[in-house]
């Protein structure tokens, strides 16, 4: 580990042995497939298939057909089997690491490679070559050269559609130095500006059109060519480093130089560079060489910058990305591209950088490989368990960090069960934001919810336990959960940024992530069991007390009963403190806690307006909790709106999160439900009351990525009406979200900190009732 | 009083004296040139005569001569007549020389101008570092209703006090005449200039300057060597040829000013130009990092370390990458794919020599603007590029290089073409203003 304030810690560190197991940098080994490599000029990327035996709770009906019609008072008997299955999933292994490492890495993939067949090993990059006699070697694999460029675009092409906030924008000054941007529906076209030795400038139209429409020969070649000639410093990062600490104007000619200050009647500010080493061709005199480096690196950038903007204003494209090795995460360089850019334009166009921009060339290799296996037919998404994130960018802030970077870093991405794609009834797909507060730039609220989730850690930790009751090492495997999240939470602490914008979605999408690394795939499978049980007992009464309302009172009391339900929520530890300490917590006493109207948002009386015109043809329900929420509270609001003459789509996860009901779940109880109420059981039969899986497993909810089957059924239904329940989906995610139909977005306030930030209580409600102007309703 | 630097009894008398009593004197052809045909209006018969059929056109501006002369009378500036253009690296001064004055005249020359005209006209070399380009000097020209040479001088803007001291030796100020300055140097000496030659400047645009002198130069040169010219068969060193070019219809033009930095200009009209943009890649650069690399400590050491050096040795070239051409992409294997990129390895560092880096800095440099101004053309949609600006001064090796890329990654669609006067168009177009300024 390096010292504080070591600044050449960095290049010490290239010497040192692997710092971390072998085991845990090159994962399940055993089960790989598909290898890819490419090797740079000093840093190695691997690339490997594996499939990874997930354990996944099951969870299966009891045949109750023999008890149809029967009054159901086998009270201990539950309702469904939950059983632990395997299950087999493919993950999408990178690493990156110093070439000095190569042999000994080489030698570890040997040792543990079982799978004979595979034969080949695609390879990219400049020292596929030098290394290739090596290789084959030691793999006993055959080395198949792929070429760089399209390496490169199909890898760009890939993280942009599968990982969202994959790009950013770099801003040096602000709060939060990355500014990450949406996922767009649409990622074509675009400019790749690869600046390694030279640049190229490529532009890319589709999948497969990509096109070299310029390059220049200045690029980080010239940089640590010219920078080895005018200074002492030999090595690419010192000299980087070098040029941090210089003062280029001691160099350069500015325009004040020569015009004493601004050339005001051309808007050339005076402190522009009218001529990169000017003063050293008139001044007789010493020169830096921090000076003269920092000069060098104006000179390259604010050129690179140049030609980018040309190309970019020629062929009419305003999403430049830049990438290779003289950008590579160095923040100097970032800084001096943007800063370059910014002024060609004049802000028109932004310069866009990539997270995962290092293994670009590794994952199109290995995509080239695998064209059998179509990954390109899946989604994927990033395993944040897996997955080292981005590194600190400044040495001097995080040597700690700096340091890592010399050793290994790796990125896992899971392949998912469906195809994710946008919710068609979104205003603008491109500008859709989930989250709606990011604690990347919000540091009062990042302190909170890192402190939140560190708090609810131990509960967690014993939740997991407790569900798996008969597997003695169960708890060894929850303190390595504990330890793995905590120490995420630790990383995001000082990089807020390491997986893109840090949001309450992502902390709670990474807990599930860590969760299922070590096995937990539910634990909270009995919980929601005996939940969904107990409130079964319930539906009946509460259908017929509802039945007995005038319609005022009962649109009012539907409304309430959801809100109620919604209060049953282990995600959020005030419930949960109540939950754990008293489980009688009933549905009654729940409506009770509720915030009498009017509501922190309240727009039900607009909402009762609206029933009492014609029905929606159909809504779509994502549903959040499961127990009371979605049995006593969805249920007979879903009731309701079926017998207006709505058809009704409910949306639940396709895996587990917390105590949200899951679709397979889902289904079971909907069966129960339909056994018991003609009118669940009627609509179910025509389908005017359908299932669906949202792709998600998360307690949170993003619109941008959907189960495809979802968006069919939408867009075939004619789905005019989006309801969204619970804080995860409607009040930490979508809250803004904008939809071309009407949306009711309903919530209770389990946070005291969150309602106070709204500025209300504990349980406070949401009600918030939005229709589209017409305008924006005739798209 | 003083008026036009000749001692005079009046206004009304030096009119009179212009007009009527030297008039035959001042009538008498130049040249074989009618004088009323001055100035931006160009030559006339003579240019029919010996110069390319395409100057006619200039004639059709210099109607009616006799009102347009009685109307120069009365706006001649005083003399001496001098355009100053102070750039970052050079100052760059013309001056025309009168060489119609009579003996009367000459009798009442006051001393100081006299001796400003001998000082200049008499040495082609001031000091150490001023130069008269004697090659460029333009005889016979007739500027204003008077017929003399225009003078180019130079000297490096470091020199600029020295030559202040002289202007206050010589006692300039006391000619109350108005110096013409452009570049940016107009705007930082102008305080200079007052307080220690007690000058005042009229400070111009030095992008008007430049477009207004390229145009005047372009229009009054007839005889000898072309002022616009290009390279024929740039694709083949051994056929490559200068040729001249007729810029009857300049517009629309793509103007590069190389000097220490790089300016770009789109000009469609004689006063409808943008400035399309710059780098600062230019000829301080190219200098700075010669010196820096070098030890050179002049631009002609440098261009001359720059003939013998070999740049292949110190740049990486695509064959160098891909053992040939990266036909994927169609480059040829002779491209520079990274300049300098050879100098990351530390045994080609030790084998280059300084010659090699002095040829791969300007190689670097030349390119660099060449692919800027290409992408500047495409973006305009103007195929006529005209290279101005000192860095081009003596130096070939860039202009053909320029021609060549030009041509080469345009397919022929575009056109370098250069100007013998290179470096002096500002100053040019800063004497020209002389006219408007009194």
């Amino acid at each position: 580990m390096a010292t504080p304030g070591g600044t050449n810690r960095a290049s010490h560190s290239l010497d040192k042995s692997i710092t971390l197991p072998p085991d845990e940098i090159f994962r399940n080994l055993e089960n790989a497939k598909r290898f890819a490599i490419d090797i740079g000029g000093s840093l190695t990327k691997l690339a490997y298939y594996s499939t990874v035996q997930h354990k996944v709770a099951k969870v299966r009906s009891f045949d109750h057909t023999a008890k149809a019609g029967v009054q159901q008072e086998a009270d201990g008997e539950p309702l469904y089997e939950i059983s632990v299955q395997e299950e087999i999933t493919a993950r999408l292994h990178f690493i990156k690491f110093e070439n000095t490492y190569i042999e000994t890495c080489l030698d570890f993939i040997k040792d543990h490679l079982v799978n004979t067949e595979t034969k080949v090993i695609k390879a990219t990059g400049g020292g596929a070559y030098k290394f290739k006699d090596l290789i084959e070697k030691k793999l006993k694999l055959k080395v198949d050269k792929e070429d760089e460029m399209s390496c490169l675009i199909k890898g760009c092409n890939f993280v942009l559609k599968n990982i969202p906030h994959e790009a950013f924008v770099y801003a040096k000054h602000a709060d939060s130095e990355f500014r990450f941007q949406n996922t767009r529906p649409d990622i074509f076209p675009y400019l790749l500006v690869n600046i390694g030795s030279g640049v190229s400038i490529v532009k890319v139209e589709s999948e497969d059109k990509f096109e070299r429409i310029g390059g220049s020969s200045i690029g980080g070649g010239t940089f640590w060519g010219l920078g080895a000639l005018l200074t002492k410093t030999k090595r690419f990062d010192e000299l980087l480093q070098l040029a941090s600490k210089g003062q280029h104007t001691n160099v350069d000619m500015l325009v004040k130089d020569i015009y004493g200050g601004a050339y005001g009647s051309l808007g050339l500010t005076g402190d522009l560079i009218a001529s990169s080493f000017g003063k050293s061709a008139t001044a007789d005199k010493e020169f830096s060489q921090e000076d003269m480096a920092k000069s060098l690196l104006h000179m390259i950038s604010n050129d690179i910058g140049q030609l980018a903007c040309l190309y970019a204003r020629l062929h009419n494209l305003n999403r430049v990305y830049f990438g290779g090795f003289f950008i590579r995460g160095h923040p100097v360089t970032m800084h001096t591209i943007t800063y370059s850019i910014n002024f060609f334009t004049k802000g028109e166009v932004q310069a866009l950088f990539l997270r995962h921009e290092g293994y670009l060339g590794a994952i199109g290799a290995f995509l080239k490989g695998a064209e059998e296996d179509n990954p390109n037919q899946y989604s994927w998404g990033e395993n944040y368990a897996g997955s080292s994130g981005l590194m600190s960018v400044s040495p001097d802030l995080n040597p700690m960090q700096r340091a890592r970077s010399g050793t290994f870093d790796m990125l896992e991405m899971d392949r998912l069960e469906r195809q994710l794609v946008n919710l068609p009834l979104l205003q603008d797909p491109s500008s859709y934001i989930p989250d709606t507060v990011d604690l990347t730039e919000d540091a009062l609220a990042r302190e909170y919810w890192l402190y939140c989730f560190e708090e609810a850690l131990d509960g967690v930790v014993k939740r997991a336990v407790a569900s798996q009751k008969d597997q003695p090492e169960a708890a060894e495997r929850a303190e390595k959960f504990r330890q793995k999240y905590r120490h995420k939470l630790q990383t995001l602490r000082h990089q807020p940024f390491a997986y893109g914008s840090l949001t309450v979605r992502s902390l709670l999408d990474t807990r599930e992530h860590c969760l299922n690394e070590f096995n937990f795939p539910d634990p909270y499978s009995k919980i929601k069991q005996r939940e969904n049980d107990m409130a079964l007992k319930y539906y009946q009464k509460v259908v017929r007390s509802l039945e007995e309302l005038s319609w005022e009172q009962r649109q009012f009391a539907l409304v309430r009963g959801i809100l109620a339900g919604n209060v049953f929520d282990w995600g959020a530890k005030a419930v949960s403190d109540v939950l754990e300490s008293d489980p009688e917590f009933g549905f009654e006493q729940a409506k009770q806690q509720l915030q009498e109207r009017p509501w922190l948002v309240d727009a039900y009386n607009q909402w009762v307006e609206r029933l009492k015109g014609p029905p929606h043809k159909c809504a779509l329900f994502f549903v959040d909790n499961s127990g009371m929420d979605i049995i006593l509270g969805v249920f007979p609001f879903v009731r309701e709106l079926l017998l207006r003459g709505t058809e009704v789509v409910l949306a639940s996860n396709s895996g587990p999160a917390l105590n949200d009901v899951t679709n397979s779940e889902l289904q079971i109880v909907t069966e129960r439900i339909a056994a018991m109420d003609p009118v669940i059981q009627t609509a179910v039969k025509e389908e005017r009351l359908i299932l669906v899986q949202s792709g998600s497993s998360s307690p949170c909810l993003d619109l941008s990525r959907l189960d495809k089957v979802l968006a069919t059924v939408v867009r075939e239904r004619g789905t005019d009406l989006v309801i969204i329940e619970g804080m995860g989906r409607a009040i930490h995610t979508n809250y803004y979200a904008m939809l071309s139909c009407e949306s009711l977005k309903l919530a209770v306030i389990k946070n005291s900190w969150l309602a106070e930030r709204l500025g209300g209580k504990i349980f406070s409600v949401v009600f918030k009732y939005e229709v589209p102007s017409k305008a924006q309703g005739l798209h | 009083m003083e008026l036009n630097g000749y001692h005079c009894a009046g206004e009304g008398c030096a009119e009179a004296e212009d007009e009527d009593t030297a008039g035959p004197e001042l009538l008498r052809p130049a040249g074989g040139e009618p004088p009323c045909s001055s100035a931006a209006a160009g030559s006339g018969e003579k240019a029919m005569a010996d110069g390319p059929a395409h100057r006619e056109r200039r004639i059709s501006n210099s109607t009616p001569a006799r009102q347009r002369l009685d109307s120069l009378k009365k706006s001649r500036p005083p003399f001496p007549w001098f355009g100053m253009d102070i750039g970052g690296t050079l100052v760059k001064l013309v001056y025309f020389e009168p060489k119609d004055i009579t003996a009367e005249e000459e009798q009442e020359e006051v001393e100081s101008l006299k001796s400003i005209r001998h000082y200049l006209t008499s040495h082609t070399a001031y000091g150490k570092t001023g130069i008269r380009d004697v090659h460029l000097e333009l005889p016979d020209l007739i500027l204003w209703g008077r017929k003399g040479s225009l003078h180019f001088i130079r000297f490096p803007t470091q020199e600029l006090p020295a030559f202040l001291q002289m202007g206050r030796d010589k006692h300039f100020s006391s000619l109350h005449t108005t110096l013409c300055a452009t570049g940016g140097g107009a705007y930082k000496f102008e305080a200079d200039f007052r307080t220690m030659a007690d000058l005042q400047l009229l400070k111009l645009d030095e992008l008007d300057c430049l477009i207004k002198g390229v145009l005047y130069i372009d229009s009054v040169v007839a005889r000898g060597p072309p002022e616009c010219y290009y390279y024929e068969n740039p694709t083949h060193p051994e056929n490559c040829q200068q040729k001249a070019y007729n810029l009857e219809n300049p517009y629309p033009l793509l103007l590069v000013n190389i000097g220490s930095g790089v300016s770009i200009l789109a000009v469609y009209s004689k006063d409808n130009y943008k400035r399309v943009t710059g780098t600062s890649l230019g000829g301080g650069t190219f200098l700075g990092l010669c010196c820096l690399l070098t030890g050179c400590s002049t631009f002609e050491e440098a261009l001359e370390m720059a003939s013998r050096g070999e740049s292949t040795r110190v740049d990486k070239l695509v064959r160098d990458i891909y053992g040939g051409d990266y036909e994927r992409f169609g480059l040829p294997g002779w491209a520079v794919a990274s300049s300098f990129g050879n100098m990351m390895c530390k045994e080609k560092r030790d084998s280059v020599s300084k010659e090699d880096l002095a040829r791969a800095t300007l190689v670097t440099i030349t390119n660099n603007i060449g692919s800027i101004t290409r992408m500047c053309a495409l973006n305009e949609n103007i195929e006529r590029v005209v290279f101005v600006g000192n860095f081009l001064r003596v130096n070939t090796l860039s202009m053909k290089l320029l021609a060549y890329a030009l041509d080469y990654w345009s397919k022929g669609q575009l056109k370098a073409l250069f100007l013998r006067h290179e470096g002096y168009f500002g100053a040019v177009g800063a004497l020209l203003e002389l006219l408007n300024s009194s």
